[in-house]
C-alpha cells in the first residue's frame, strides 16, 4: 500500500497550492511593487519547477537528459531574450 | 453597397486592375480545366487530403517555385523604377507596396516552403523512416502555410497591399500612419502561415529524434538531416516571439491597445524589438538547410566523404545557439548605449568563425576530389565565393560605429542578397535540380540548367555588386526615386540588366522544367548522381511507404558503405507495412483559417466568429475521430518491389 500512495505528488500539490497562496498575497497585502514583482517572479519560477518535475514527470524516463538540456536551454534563451531587451529598450537607452 | 465599399483598393492603378482580370481569367481556366478533364477527384484524393511527406513535398516546392516568379516580378519592376533617375514606372505608394510584398513573399513564402519542401521530401529519406512523426499535423503545417501565402496574395486586389515594409516598423504600421487594412492583411497572414511552421518544427525534431533507422545515431546522420534539425529547433524557439508580436500588433491596429504607440505607455521601438528577437534567428532557419544542401552535394560530387564532419555539426549547433544573442544588430542606430551596441556587436562577429570552419570544410572535401560539374555542384561552387563576399560585408556591418554609415542604405540590401541569393536561392535551385531525379525520375537537361546557371551568377554579380558602391555614395535602401544629379543612375542602370539576366535565369529554369518533362530518358536508375546517403537507396521514384524493408546503417553514408564495402542495408523479411491514412481535415481547418483571417482583417466580426467555431469544431472533431491508419499486405509490397524492378539488398 505504501509504495502505491504517491505521495510525492500529494506533497507536491499541497506545496504548489502553498506557493499559489503566497502569491494571491501579492494582491491582497499592501506592499511595495518591486517587493510584490519579486514574490511573483520567485513564486512562478519554483511553480514551474514543481509542475514539470512532479506532474510533468521530467525525470522519470530514459529521456530524462533530453527533457533536462532543453529546459535549461529554453532558459538560457527566455533570460538573453529578456535581458538582451530590457538592455537594449530601458537601462541602456 | 456600403459593406462592400471597403474592399474596394485605395491606391488604384492600371496594373493593378490588370492583374485583377488576370487573376479572375486563370481561377475561371483552372476550375473549368479540372472539371473539364474530370480531374476534381484526383487532386482531392491523391494530392489534396494526402499525409504523404513526399506528396506535401513536392506541393510546398510548387508553392516556392510560384512565388518566387511572383516575387521576382516584383523585384523586376523595382529595378525598372530606379534604373534612371526621375523614374515614373511606379509611384511612391505602389513602390511602397512593391517592396513590402516581395520581401515578405521572398522571405516567407517563397524561402521558408523551399527550405520546408525539400526537408519534407528527403529528411524521412534520409533516416530510414515511412513518413514524418505526425503525417496529418504536416498535411495541416502545409495548407496552413498556403493559406496564410494566398491571404497574403489578393491583399493587392482587394483592399490593397501592406506597404509598411517587410520589417512593418511601428509607429509607421500603426492605424495612425498607415491607414488601410494592408498591414492587418500583414499580420494575419504571416500569423496562420507561422503557426503552420511552428508546427513543422515540431512535428521534424520528433521525426529526427524518433524515427531514425537502426543504427543510425545522431553522429551518423546525413548533413542536411542534422542541419533539418538544427534548424526545426531554432523554428520552435524563435516562432513563438513573432505569433506574439503579430498579435500585439493586431491588438494595436483593431482593438485599440498601446503595445506599439508612441505613448500610452506603449515603445514603438519594441516592435523592432520582438521582430528581431525572431527575425535574426530566421535567417538561420533559412541558411542552415541551405548549408545541409551544400554539404550533401560537394561530397557527393567530389566523390569524397565530407570534410570534418564533427565540425560542422558543431558549428551549425553553435550558430544556432549563437543566432538567438545578436538581434541587436539590426537597429544599431536606434539610440540605446554603446555598452549595448558593443556586446551585441561582438556576438555577431563570433558567428563569422563557425561559418569561416565551415567554409573550409567544403573546400578540403574539394580538395583533391574528383569534381564532377553538374549543374548542382556548379551553384555550390558559385556558393563559396559569393557568400564570402556576403559574409565578409557582414562583418563590417556588424562594427556598430560603421554601421551608422552603411544603415538603411543600398550597401545593406547588397549585403543580405549576396547572402541570401548565393547562399538559399542557389542552394535551393542546387538541392531540387540535385533531388529531382529523386521525385520525378528524370535529371533536368544538364545544357539549360548551366546556361540557368550562367545568367544567374553573371546577373547576381552585375545586380548586386553596384548597390555595394550606391550605398556606401548614399543611396538610401526604399527610396523610390533619386535625381540625376547623385550619380547614382549608371550604376542603378547596371543593376537593372543583371535583374534582367536573372530573370532570364529563371525563365530558363521553368523552360527546362518543360522540356525535361517532354525531353529527359527516364531510365537513370536509383542513384543517378552515384550519391551516398539513404534517400538513394531505395526505388526511383520512391514507392509510398519508402522502404519496403528499414533499413541499417552504421555510417553516415550508408549508400556508399553499401557499393563500397559491401554492407548490407535491407536484412530481413518483407512484412506488412502501417501506414497513415489521408484526411481531409487539414485542408478544411486551413480554408477555415482564411476565412477567419480574411474577416478579421476587415473586422467582419460575425464571419470571425463564425469561422472560430468551425476551427474549434474540426478540432473537436479531429479529437474523437477513430483512425488507426491501414496496413499496406506483404503481397502488396512484394508486387510494388516487383514492379519497381526487384527488392533492394
Amino acid at each position: 500500500m505504501k509504495e502505491l500512495f504517491p505521495l510525492k505528488q500529494v506533497n507536491g500539490f499541497v506545496f504548489s497550492l502553498l506557493l499559489t497562496v503566497v502569491a494571491l498575497s501579492v494582491y491582497f497585502m499592501d506592499m511595495s511593487f518591486s517587493l510584490g514583482m519579486t514574490i511573483l517572479l520567485v513564486t512562478a519560477f519554483i511553480q514551474a519547477i514543481v509542475q514539470f518535475v512532479l506532474f510533468m514527470h521530467a525525470g522519470e524516463t530514459d529521456d530524462k537528459r533530453t527533457i533536462y538540456t532543453t529546459l535549461y536551454y529554453s532558459a538560457l534563451i527566455a533570460l538573453v531574450t529578456i535581458f538582451g531587451s530590457l538592455l537594449a529598450m530601458v537601462w541602456d537607452m | 453597397m456600403e459593406f462592400f465599399e471597403r474592399f474596394a483598393i485605395p491606391h488604384p492603378d492600371p496594373m493593378i486592375y490588370a492583374s485583377m482580370v488576370a487573376i479572375v481569367l486563370v481561377s475561371i481556366a483552372i476550375v473549368a480545366g479540372l472539371t473539364y478533364f474530370k480531374k476534381w477527384g484526383y487532386l482531392w484524393d491523391e494530392w489534396l487530403t494526402t499525409t504523404d511527406h513526399k506528396r506535401i513535398g513536392i506541393m510546398y516546392l510548387i508553392s516556392a517555385l510560384i512565388m518566387l516568379f511572383r516575387g521576382g516580378a516584383d523585384a523586376v519592376m523595382m529595378r525598372v523604377q530606379l534604373s534612371s533617375p526621375e523614374m515614373e514606372f511606379l509611384n511612391a505608394q505602389h513602390y511602397n507596396e512593391v517592396f513590402t510584398t516581395h520581401g515578405v513573399v521572398m522571405i516567407f513564402f517563397m524561402a521558408m516552403p523551399f527550405v520546408i519542401g525539400l526537408m519534407n521530401y528527403i529528411v524521412p529519406l534520409q533516416i530510414g523512416a515511412r513518413d514524418v512523426a505526425f503525417p496529418r499535423l504536416n498535411a495541416l503545417s502545409f495548407w496552413l502555410f498556403f493559406a496564410g501565402a494566398m491571404l497574403f496574395n489578393i491583399s493587392f486586389v482587394i483592399g490593397g497591399s501592406p506597404d509598411a515594409g517587410w520589417t512593418n516598423y511601428f509607429p509607421l504600421a500603426s492605424n495612425e500612419f498607415s491607414q488601410s487594412v494592408g498591414v492587418n492583411y500583414y499580420m494575419w497572414a504571416l500569423q496562420i502561415s507561422g503557426i503552420g511552421t511552428l508546427m513543422t518544427g515540431i512535428n521534424f525534431i520528433v521525426t529526427i529524434f524518433r524515427m531514425r533507422a537502426p543504427g543510425m545515431k545522431l553522429m551518423k546522420m546525413p548533413l542536411f538531416t542534422w542541419s533539418a534539425l538544427i534548424t526545426n529547433v531554432i523554428i520552435v524557439f524563435a516562432f513563438p516571439v513573432l505569433t506574439v508580436a503579430l498579435l500585439m500588433g493586431t491588438f494595436d491596429r483593431q482593438f485599440g491597445t498601446s503595445f506599439f504607440a508612441t505613448g500610452n505607455g506603449g515603445m514603438d521601438m519594441y516592435w523592432a524589438n520582438l521582430f528581431w528577437v525572431w527575425g535574426h534567428p530566421e535567417v538561420y532557419i533559412l541558411i542552415l538547410p541551405a548549408f545541409g544542401i551544400y554539404s550533401e552535394i560537394i561530397s557527393t560530387f567530389s566523390e569524397r566523404n565530407l570534410y570534418g564532419y564533427k565540425s560542422m555539426v558543431a558549428s551549425m549547433v553553435l550558430i544556432s545557439l549563437l543566432s538567438f544573442f545578436v538581434w541587436v544588430h539590426h537597429f544599431f542606430t536606434m539610440g540605446q548605449g554603446a555598452l549595448t551596441n558593443s556586446i551585441f556587436s561582438i556576438t555577431t562577429m563570433a558567428i563569422a568563425i563557425p561559418t569561416g570552419i565551415k567554409i573550409f570544410n567544403w573546400l578540403l572535401t574539394m580538395w583533391k576530389g574528383k569534381i564532377r560539374f553538374t549543374v548542382p555542384m556548379l551553384y555550390s561552387v558559385a556558393f563559396i565565393p559569393l557568400f564570402t563576399v556576403g559574409g565578409v560585408t557582414g562583418v563590417m556591418l556588424a562594427m556598430a560605429s560603421a554601421d551608422y554609415q552603411y544603415h538603411n542604405t543600398m550597401f545593406l540590401v547588397a549585403h543580405f542578397h549576396n547572402t541570401i541569393i548565393p547562399g538559399v536561392v542557389y542552394a535551393m535551385l542546387a538541392g531540387l535540380t540535385y533531388w529531382w531525379p529523386k521525385m520525378f525520375g528524370f535529371i533536368l537537361n544538364e545544357r539549360i540548367g548551366k546556361w540557368a546557371f550562367w545568367f544567374n551568377v553573371v546577373g547576381f554579380v552585375l545586380a548586386f555588386f553596384p548597390m555595394y558602391i550606391t550605398g556606401l555614395d548614399g543611396q538610401a535602401r526604399r527610396m523610390y526615386t533619386y535625381s540625376e544629379s547623385t550619380g547614382f543612375g549608371p550604376l542603378n542602370m547596371l543593376s537593372f540588366a543583371g535583374a534582367g539576366l536573372m530573370a532570364i535565369a529563371f525563365i530558363l529554369i521553368a523552360y527546362n522544367i518543360f522540356y525535361s518533362i517532354k525531353n529527359s530518358p527516364r531510365n537513370v536508375g536509383d542513384d543517378p548522381w552515384n550519391a551516398r546517403s539513404l534517400e538513394w537507396a531505395t526505388h526511383n521514384p520512391v514507392p509510398e511507404y519508402n522502404f519496403a524493408i528499414t533499413p541499417e546503417v552504421n555510417s553516415s553514408q550508408a549508400l556508399w558503405d553499401h557499393k563500397k564495402k559491401s554492407h548490407t542495408l535491407f536484412k530481413g523479411k518483407i512484412d506488412k507495412i502501417h501506414m497513415p491514412n489521408n484526411s481531409g481535415i487539414p485542408i478544411i481547418m486551413a480554408g477555415i483559417l482564411f476565412v477567419f483571417g480574411f474577416s478579421f482583417v476587415f473586422s467582419i466580426w460575425p464571419a470571425v466568429i463564425i469561422a472560430a467555431i468551425a476551427f474549434f469544431s474540426c478540432m473537436l472533431y479531429s479529437s474523437f475521430e477513430n483512425d488507426h491508419g491501414r496496413y499496406i499486405s506483404a503481397e502488396e509490397v512484394k508486387e510494388t518491389e516487383e514492379k519497381f524492378g526487384g527488392a533492394k539488398k
